[in-house]
């Protein structure tokens, strides 16, 4: 397949992968955060960690936007569905998110709930005009990639007048999740999660451009490499990452080339201006209540606000007490650290998030790579 | 009243619209208006002399091979699809297929179908009878007759258009066994031909999906590869469909089985440019999509090369390869070096395939 092949070359991970060997210094380690879901996905599915030195670590981060929605949000979805009557419309991977009472969107609509799943948000405006006589809420979920497809959703809804149609807006922001890591006390203070630099996320990056994250490389002195979600180009931003620290520099560096520029795309980002606001505080599943790391609908969209229209309250819901997913995502343990792990928690009965997409780095390890605990 | 009489054309039944015309509760309830329904377009596409009898069952003679008497292998199979017809196929020639395949996957010669149509109030008997002839063509490329069968009509919204059940019985030689159960590591794992074909084809006409690929289903009968491959004599140990859940499942569920592990190499795994483009953009991968007209063989790795050659000079295994082999593995893992030079499980599905969202 062009342009895709060329990314997934063995002889080049060979190459790639000898570099970094010869970069690595003896008695020295490196642990690097792959932010984003996709990063993880690629880095098992193509095995990239059987390529890479003992010495380099990878530690998943929380760039998975099922495995971050903590279960109120998903409750809320739920409840649309099965007491308001509503047609929900979601993006596949959000079907399996375990919610309370044992429910998830699939079980809800087992139970008889009208959910559907998308692939665009031009998908349920399509199934809004279709059905006029129903209530319609898209739920909204994701990072800055899926954001201004939303805002798009929303400005067209308001165009047409259609008065069917809403959004349950669960959109959150990359770089407050990531200063909330390097916030953190684990980071920060105690150490227990070494962390010498990310690979920044691709597809958000196309949108938000590199900027936001000069300011982490910056007062944290983190280094920051944006790579594509190829196997090839994690490779390479790994052998960047590397260099940098054996020089000590903390820099952002663009792997993503061929799609990241430093300001984004400016279009989108006025979109998305346009449509949403900051919200005060969000609750993300793993790192407890961030502020202003998520966005609401602006006043002026607020009728297509399904959280108003149908006067929506968030309640917060513990997560499963055994259930490590929130260490997990901050990078604190590892998947295989966490009891459930494997027993009573596997991708067909998942209890924590990190075990329903195959971005979350359980599922991920499950799916892809546990043999290597086995043997 | 004499005249009257006279207007009566005796024996005379209108003809079904088959043009206009829909499913309606009158042709599942046993009267006159199921009767026309199974003469005028079951029995006019699938006729036979054992579907003619006309009994409650058909009368079969006993299986037998090259006039030897076998053991008698039976498979039923549910088929429910959508959309009905797809680049390729339709849910007709595909509850044919499905079925005489797993007939013919234990080694057996499929000989008979039995088909159960479950049909929906309303739907078109055109599109009823496309399907039907669909199913008998279908079943005289692959010369198995369709002997029996039953229709229910269920109300509308209780159905999905059409729901076709269809049980094969074969007959298989003594003497030669195949199974899931008997892969042996060292054992050569064989494809015959591109994976995947199938399920992207449908998808690429679902409702909220549908995209331009230009790919057909697979759907296709291989009790003639199969027989071609049992002709060579070759030390065969296990063939299987991979059809829902794909390559993966149908390997997992073998190694399972068999209590051993797979080591696949995802170079050879053939995935047409097409089929592997579309899975990338749907974020799905083509091990785990669903195949119609392709097998799984598990043999000595002695005999590889020779079962290559006889599914190869096939039309329907022109593209076969070896793809692994089975090895030792107390977990039974299935794993994968991948093409870029890694490893990994290629585990069974949970649920079903979902998009990625990033």
């Amino acid at each position: 397949m062009k342009y895709i092949d060329e990314f997934r070359d063995g002889e080049l991970a060979k190459n790639l992968a000898l570099s970094i060997g010869a970069e690595v210094q003896p008695g020295r380690s490196y642990s690097f955060m792959e932010f984003c879901g996709g990063h993880t996905h690629a880095i098992s599915r193509y095995g990239l960690s059987d390529l890479l030195p003992a010495s380099v670590r990878m530690v998943h981060g929380p760039g998975c936007p099922v495995c971050v929605l903590p279960i109120g949000r998903v409750d809320m979805a739920i409840d649309l569905a099965l007491n308001h009557g509503v047609i929900l419309c979601t993006y596949g991977d959000t079907l399996r998110i375990p919610a309370s009472a044992g429910l998830s969107l699939m079980k809800a609509k087992a139970r008889g709930g009208d959910i559907r799943m998308v692939y665009s948000t031009i998908d349920a405006l399509q199934i809004a005009r279709d059905n006029p006589q129903r209530e319609v809420v898209f739920f909204a979920i994701g990072f800055e990639t899926t954001t201004p497809p939303t805002a798009v959703a929303i400005q067209q809804a308001d165009k047409e007048g259609l008065p069917n149609f809403s959004v349950l807006c669960c959109h959150v922001l990359t770089p407050s999740a990531i200063s909330n890591i390097l916030e953190s006390p684990e980071v920060r203070q105690w150490g227990t999660v070494p962390l010498d630099g990310f690979i920044g996320p691709a597809h958000v990056s196309t949108v938000i451009g590199s900027r936001p994250y000069e300011f982490f490389a910056e007062e944290y002195r983190k280094p920051v490499v944006i790579a594509g979600f190829e196997p090839l180009d994690v490779m390479q931003a790994i052998l960047m990452l590397v260099r940098q620290v054996n020089e000590g520099r903390a820099e952002v560096e663009n792997e993503f080339s061929r799609a990241v520029t430093r300001d984004g795309n400016l279009k989108a980002q006025d979109r998305v201006a346009e449509v949403f606001e900051l919200r005060r505080e969000f609750e993300w599943r793993g790192l407890a209540v961030v502020p202003y790391s998520a966005l609401k609908i602006r006043r002026k969209y607020a009728s297509f606000d399904a959280e108003r229209r149908f006067d929506l309250d968030y309640r917060s819901v513990p997560d499963n007490k055994a259930c490590d997913c929130g260490a997990i995502l901050r990078g604190v343990k590892k998947p295989q650290d966490c009891k459930l792990f494997g027993t009573v928690c596997t991708p067909e009965n998942p209890i924590g998030s990190c075990m329903v997409s195959s971005e979350g780095a359980c599922a991920a390890h499950y799916s892809y790579g546990r043999y290597k605990d086995m043997h | 009243m004499a005249e009257a009489q006279g207007k009566i054309r005796r024996g005379y039944v209108r003809p079904l619209d088959l043009k206009q015309g829909r499913v309606d509760l009158t042709h599942g309830s046993g009267g006159r208006s199921m009767v026309q329904l199974i003469s005028e377009l079951f029995a006019r596409h699938l006729g036979n002399e054992y579907l003619g009898q006309g009994n409650d069952g058909a009368v079969l003679p006993a299986p037998t091979l090259a006039g030897l008497p076998g053991r008698i292998v039976m498979s039923t199979d549910c088929h429910v699809v959508s959309p009905l017809f797809f680049p390729g196929g339709d849910i007709g020639c595909l509850s044919v297929h499905g079925t005489v395949n797993d007939v013919a996957v234990m080694g057996a010669t499929p000989l008979y179908l039995a088909a159960g149509f479950v049909l929906e109030e309303g739907f078109p008997l055109a599109d009823l009878a496309r399907i039907v002839e669909s199913m008998a063509h279908a079943a005289t490329d692959a010369g198995v007759p369709v002997v029996t069968g039953d229709t229910k009509v269920v109300e509308r919204g209780k159905g999905d258009g059409v729901f076709i059940t269809t049980t094969g019985v074969g007959v298989l030689p003594d003497g030669l066994n195949l199974g899931g159960s008997l892969a042996r590591p060292g054992d050569a794992v064989i494809v015959s031909g591109s994976l995947g074909d199938h399920g992207v084809a449908i998808m690429s006409k679902r409702e909220n999906l549908s995209f331009d690929a230009p790919i057909e289903s697979d759907t296709a009968a291989l009790n003639g590869l199969i027989a071609a491959m049992l002709a060579i004599g070759a030390d065969l140990h296990c063939l299987r469909d991979p059809t829902r859940g794909g390559l993966a499942a149908t390997l997992n569920e073998i190694a399972g089985q068999s209590g051993v592990g797979m080591m696949l190499h995802e170079k050879a795994i053939p995935v047409k440019p097409v089929v592997a483009a579309a899975c990338e953009f749907l974020g799905l991968d083509p091990l785990y999509v669903a195949n119609e007209g392709k097998l799984i063989a598990i043999c000595a790795a002695a005999d590889a090369d020779r079962l290559l050659s006889a599914m190869r000079a096939h039309p329907l295994g022109r593209e076969a390869a070896q793809i692994g082999e089975v090895v030792a593995d107390d977990h039974h893992f299935v794993q994968l070096t991948t093409a870029f030079g890694g490893k990994r499980i290629v585990d069974w599905l949970a649920g079903d395939q979902l998009p990625r969202i990033c």
